[in-house]
């Protein structure tokens, strides 16, 4: 019984007049939830369908319509590389850093100074990508040169390496301020589960005479390990996905390379989007968008990639 | 091996708060000594103070002296690690590793001391010790299976086996037999009794009988009063304790009259 009830009978039994309002509300609440949960499956399916659409012509596309490619496959794919070596850069640096900020505040900072880096690490993320774009352009750059310049010097015999150094707007330059970027999240993330280690696996490891660091290995890792897998995979997602910074930082040929400190480097699926939209007409506009359904579907791969590790890994657990 | 742990005027903090004050005892070696008294006393603080556990709680912190066998514990040039490797400790609830075997688990202390062991060897270290544990029998044939697929019972007396695997000098019981049943409690006495004779063992237990059934020696804490912090009320050898009790409120909480 949903309706409110229009018989005058007295509160009889106090137990079915509680339940009929507290049924009301449960299925207000009900529609409203399963209301939410399918708006998110409608923008979803909606946005798959318009990139679909939109995509088909540019499967016939070549030469010029297609910036000069000979068909829409020889476009995109040195931009889907330039996409992954990016965010592969950001993450091989990212992951790390952040796992070890992560640990530094939920296991080694005394907790006054965790909380503060906590925030400070929170404020990354409130930073506008526009404005890493712009710092990477002017400051970063400018920094990394040397590096560059040392790295081309000794260890230039990597195809990595290879230069020759002109700029410091490479695709590794761009890497690292997208890890700078995915920093926060998966810092953040890391942070969450390391603390909720279970305390009892903390103390067995400690009572045997663990050090800090054995502790962290025995204890903490094996129960974070799926956690870290998906906050890893989530800000890979991010990283793929960014369109300001590459743009701003990137110094793009659009050509397939490992050489990672050259001025010829790879583009971004994002930031070509990015940079060629608004000059785009006819066909182009249908290209650059079949450059975005690629990308969607990458992400998306990611993250059911990211949610398979973290299910495997908990059932292990 | 087993050592002799001497305490004196103790007093334990967590942060400003005082929550036992001035315990002196002598744990003698090879024995077991049993602490009783109610909830929120400071048993298990006072026990978690003997292998300096008790600091991994941030702000905690202690003042006095334990010595075992002439070294004191507590001074500057002690490594709180090196004294947990001396000192085993079994918890309240079972906590085998979740994501080791049970062979690893037992080994986990081991490896810790850096060294390589032989295969042989860490095969030994493993028997050896489950069968310390009178777990070998049940588990000989699934060493390579998850800790914790095993029951309750079997789980401690795997944390057991993991203690023992380093050969502690002593070995602190923080209630090891109140998430059991009686059976598995029963293998965990009859164990202590056996490990006596290698191991020095202090447990807290809140199952007076169980106190009375194991231990040699028996100290019974209580609070002072609500709100004042934990002391030692009496130290003597359980039998005593358990007929002839030196102190009234002894006597009230072990025949039931309180607490």
């Amino acid at each position: 019984m949903s309706t409110i009830q229009a018989d005058p009978a007295p509160p009889s039994d106090p137990l079915q007049e509680e339940g009929s309002t507290g049924r009301a509300g449960d299925s207000i609440f009900r529609g409203l939830a399963t209301g939410a949960g399918m708006i998110i499956m409608l923008a979803l399916a909606g946005v798959a369908i318009f990139l679909v659409l939109q995509s088909i012509p540019a499967l016939g596309a070549s030469g010029e319509q297609a910036y000069g490619a000979d068909n829409i496959v020889v476009y995109i794919w040195p931009l889907l590389f330039g996409t992954v070596l990016a965010a592969v850069i950001a993450l091989v640096i990212a992951a790390p850093l952040s796992i070890g900020v992560a640990l530094v505040i939920s296991h080694y900072a005394p907790r006054r100074i965790a909380r503060l880096l906590g925030y400070l690490i929170d404020l990354l993320a409130a930073v506008p990508s526009v404005v890493y774009g712009l710092w990477g352009r002017e400051t970063l750059q400018g920094w990394v040169f040397p590096i560059y310049d040392w790295l081309h010097d000794n260890l230039g015999f990597l195809p990595f390496f290879e230069g020759p150094v002109t700029t410091g707007r490479t695709i590794l330059t761009a890497g690292v301020v997208l890890a700078v970027m995915a920093l926060p999240i998966i810092t953040a993330l890391c942070r969450e589960v390391f603390l909720q280690t279970p305390v009892m696996h903390q103390e067995a490891a400690l009572a045997l005479g663990a050090t800090r660091w054995e502790m962290i290995r025995m204890a903490v890792f094996p129960y974070a390990r799926s956690g870290i897998t998906s906050a890893v995979m989530l800000g890979l997602g991010r990283a793929l996905g960014e369109t300001m910074a590459v743009a701003l930082v990137l110094s793009a040929s659009g050509i397939v390379t490992f050489n990672l400190i050259s001025s010829q480097n790879p583009s971004t699926i994002a930031a070509n989007i990015a940079l060629n939209y608004a000059n785009a007409s006819g066909t182009k506009v249908n290209v650059l968008i079949a450059g975005g359904l690629v990308l969607f579907l990458v992400t998306f791969a990611v993250n059911f990639l990211g949610r398979y590790l973290a299910a495997r890994g908990r059932a292990k657990a | 091996m087993a050592k002799s742990i001497d305490v004196s005027d103790l007093n334990i903090y967590y942060g400003d708060f005082l929550a036992v004050s001035g315990v002196n005892m002598t744990v003698k070696a090879r024995q077991v000594t049993a602490f009783i008294g109610p909830s929120g006393c400071g048993k298990s603080t006072v026990l978690r103070t003997l292998n300096r556990m008790h600091e991994v709680i941030p702000g905690a912190r202690v003042e006095g002296k334990v010595v075992v066998d002439g070294q004191s514990l507590y001074d500057p040039s002690v490594d709180p690690v090196a004294v947990r490797r001396q000192i085993g400790m079994v918890f309240q609830r079972p906590n085998p590793f979740p994501t080791m075997s049970i062979y690893d688990n037992v080994l986990a202390g081991n490896k810790l001391n850096a060294r390589k062991m032989k295969k042989s060897e860490a095969d030994d270290i493993v028997e050896r010790s489950l069968k310390g544990a009178n777990l070998w029998n049940e588990v000989k044939d699934r060493l390579s299976k998850p800790g914790m697929g095993l029951s309750g019972g079997q789980q401690q007396r795997l944390c057991i086996a993991r203690a023992i695997a380093v050969r502690p000098q002593v070995l602190l019981m923080d209630e090891p037999c109140s998430a059991l049943d009686p059976i598995s409690t029963s293998a965990i006495e009859d164990l202590i009794h056996e490990l006596k004779s290698e191991y020095t063992i202090v447990i807290v237990t809140h199952n007076m009988q169980q106190a009375a059934r194991v231990s040699d020696d028996t100290g019974f804490f209580n609070l002072k009063a609500t709100g004042e912090p934990g002391q030692l009320v009496e130290f003597n050898p359980t039998k005593k304790m358990f007929t002839n009790p030196d102190n009234e409120a002894t006597e009230a909480y072990i025949s039931g009259r309180f607490g």
